[in-house]
C-alpha cells in the first residue's frame, strides 16, 4: 500500500496524503489547522484492514508524519525557529512545560470569564450606539443687503473666457534649423549658438538645439562649451562631411 | 423604608446630582467622570461626590434603576431583582453561545492584548481566525493598530463593551493570571516523572 495515496478526511483537508504534503509545503494549507492525529488514525485504520504488516509503508509513514509534526511544532513556536534547533531534550521539555502551563492559565482565565458571565446574566443594561454630538452652531455675522446683492451679482456674471493659448504650442520643424545652420556654416566656419538663437521663443530655441545635436551626430560640426551655462560655440568640422563618413560622436561638452 | 433623597435647590451639589442623573439616563454607554464633569460644566471632584449621592439613591434593593461603575465610567442598569422580567422582553445578545474557544481567545486578548491572531494562535495552539472574527462581530474585541514592520498583523484589544458585559470596572478588575489555577508546576512534575521512567 502506498502511504502517499492514503485518503484523508480532515476538517482542514480532504484528499490524498500526498496532496496534503504538497499543499503544506507550498504553504497553501496552514499546518496549524491540520489535525495530525487524524492522519495517524486514518493510517492505522488502513493498516488494520490489511492482514500483513507492510514495514516499508510504516517506515515511510513514520518519517513523513514526524517531519509534519516537527514543521507544525515549529510553526507554533513562531519566530523562535533558531532557538528550537539548539534546545537540549531537557530544555525542550522545560519549554514545553512552560507553554503548557501558560495555556493552562489561559484556560483558567477563560473559566473565570465563563463563571463571571453566568453571574452577570441578571444584569440588564441599555445598549446602543452613542447619541450624536450636537452639531456645531455656525452664527452668521450681520449681513448688509447691498453686499449680498453684490456677491450674487458677481456669481451671476458670465465668467471670463479661459485662455487656451498655452495649448497651442507651435513646434517649428527641426529641418528648418538644420538648413539655417548649414547655410550659416557655408559662410562662416564657427558661430555662437546663443547669439544665433537670441530673440527666438523657448520652443524655437529648444528645436534649434535639437538641430544642433543632429548636426553634431552626423559629424558636420563640433560643439564646445567652456563651462556649464557658458555660450555654446559651434565650429564646422572640416573633415567630417556626412557624405564621406559616419562620424563618431564629437561632443566634447554638452 | 428609606426616605427619598430630598433635592434642595439651594444646595448646588443636589443640582449637580440631578444634572448627572439626566446625563446618565440619556447615555447608552458608561460616562467617565471627565465626560460628566465636562457636560455638567463642573469639576471632577464635585462630580464624584454627587455620584456618591446618586449611588446611594440608585442602589440594588432600593431602586429599579441601579447606578454602577463599569467599563471605566458610570452607567444606569436594571436592578437584578427585575432580571426575570427584563429577560421576558430583552436578551443579552452579545454573549449568547460564546464557545470555549471564544472565551479562551477573549482571555488571551484581555490579559495579553493588544495582540495579533498569530500570537493568540501560539497560546492556544490552533488557528483562531474565525473565532476572532466572531468576537469582533459581537463587539467584544476591536482592532488596535498593527504589529511593527511592513505588513504587520492586525492587533486586537478588548472593548469597553467587553468590560460592561462582564461587569468589570476596568481590565484591572480581572484576577491576576498568576493567581489563577493555583497548582503551579503540576504539569512540570508529571513531565519530569515521565522523563525519569524513560530509559536513558
Amino acid at each position: 500500500m502506498s502511504v502517499r495515496e492514503l485518503e484523508l478526511d480532515l476538517d482542514a483537508f480532504e484528499g490524498p496524503f500526498d496532496l496534503l504534503l504538497t499543499l503544506v509545503l507550498r504553504e497553501e494549507v496552514p499546518l496549524v489547522e491540520v489535525d495530525v492525529a487524524g492522519i495517524v488514525i486514518a493510517f492505522v485504520e488502513r493498516l488494520a484492514e490489511r492482514e500483513e504488516l507492510d514495514l516499508d509503508a510504516c517506515g515511510e509513514f513514520l518519517v513523513l508524519v514526524a517531519s509534519l509534526l516537527e514543521l507544525k511544532a515549529r510553526s507554533l513556536f513562531g519566530d523562535e525557529d533558531g532557538e528550537l534547533e539548539e534546545l537540549a531534550p531537557e530544555e525542550a521539555a522545560e519549554e514545553l512545560a512552560r507553554r503548557l502551563e501558560e495555556y493552562r492559565r489561559i484556560k483558567e482565565a477563560a473559566l473565570w470569564l465563563a463563571e463571571r458571565l453566568a453571574g452577570e446574566r441578571d444584569r440588564f443594561f441599555r445598549l446602543g450606539p452613542a447619541p450624536l454630538a450636537p452639531p456645531v452652531e455656525r452664527r452668521l455675522a450681520p449681513q448688509d443687503p447691498a453686499l449680498l446683492a453684490a456677491a450674487v451679482r458677481a456669481l451671476a456674471a458670465e465668467p471670463p473666457q479661459v485662455s487656451l493659448k498655452h495649448l497651442e504650442l507651435r513646434f517649428p520643424p527641426v529641418t528648418q534649423f538644420l538648413e539655417r545652420f548649414r547655410a550659416l556654416l557655408k559662410r562662416r566656419s564657427r558661430f555662437d549658438f546663443d547669439s544665433e538663437v537670441e530673440g527666438l521663443s523657448r520652443i524655437e530655441q529648444a528645436v534649434a538645439f535639437l538641430a544642433l545635436l543632429d548636426l553634431c551626430r552626423s559629424g558636420e560640426i563640433s560643439i564646445d562649451q567652456v563651462r556649464p551655462f557658458a555660450p555654446i560655440r559651434v565650429a564646422r568640422e572640416e573633415t567630417g562631411r556626412s557624405e564621406e563618413k559616419e562620424a563618431p560622436w564629437t561632443v566634447r561638452s554638452a | 423604608m428609606d426616605r427619598p433623597l430630598r433635592l434642595v435647590a439651594a444646595n448646588p451639589l443636589d443640582a449637580l446630582a440631578r444634572t448627572l442623573e439626566s446625563l446618565l439616563v440619556v447615555a447608552s454607554q458608561p460616562l467617565s467622570v471627565d465626560d460628566l464633569a465636562e457636560a455638567a460644566a463642573d469639576d471632577g471632584e464635585r462630580v464624584e461626590t454627587a455620584l456618591g449621592l446618586l449611588g446611594e439613591r440608585y442602589r440594588e434593593g432600593r431602586s429599579g434603576i441601579v447606578l454602577e461603575e463599569v467599563a471605566g465610567g458610570w452607567a444606569f442598569r436594571a436592578s437584578r431583582d427585575a432580571a426575570e422580567a427584563c429577560g421576558r422582553l430583552f436578551e443579552r445578545p452579545v454573549e449568547r453561545g460564546l464557545s470555549q474557544a471564544a472565551l479562551e481567545t477573549l482571555a488571551v486578548i484581555a490579559y495579553l492584548g493588544p495582540c495579533s491572531r498569530p500570537e493568540v494562535a501560539r497560546w492556544r495552539g490552533v488557528a483562531v481566525d474565525s473565532v476572532v472574527a466572531g468576537l469582533v462581530e459581537r463587539g467584544l474585541i476591536a482592532e488596535a493598530g498593527r504589529e511593527s514592520g511592513i505588513g504587520g498583523a492586525v492587533r486586537y484589544r478588548t472593548t469597553p463593551l467587553f468590560e460592561r458585559v462582564f461587569g468589570l470596572e476596568s481590565l484591572a478588575a480581572l484576577p491576576r493570571l498568576e493567581e489563577l489555577g493555583g497548582e503551579d508546576g503540576e504539569i512540570r512534575d508529571r513531565l519530569e516523572a515521565l522523563a525519569e521512567r524513560r530509559p536513558a
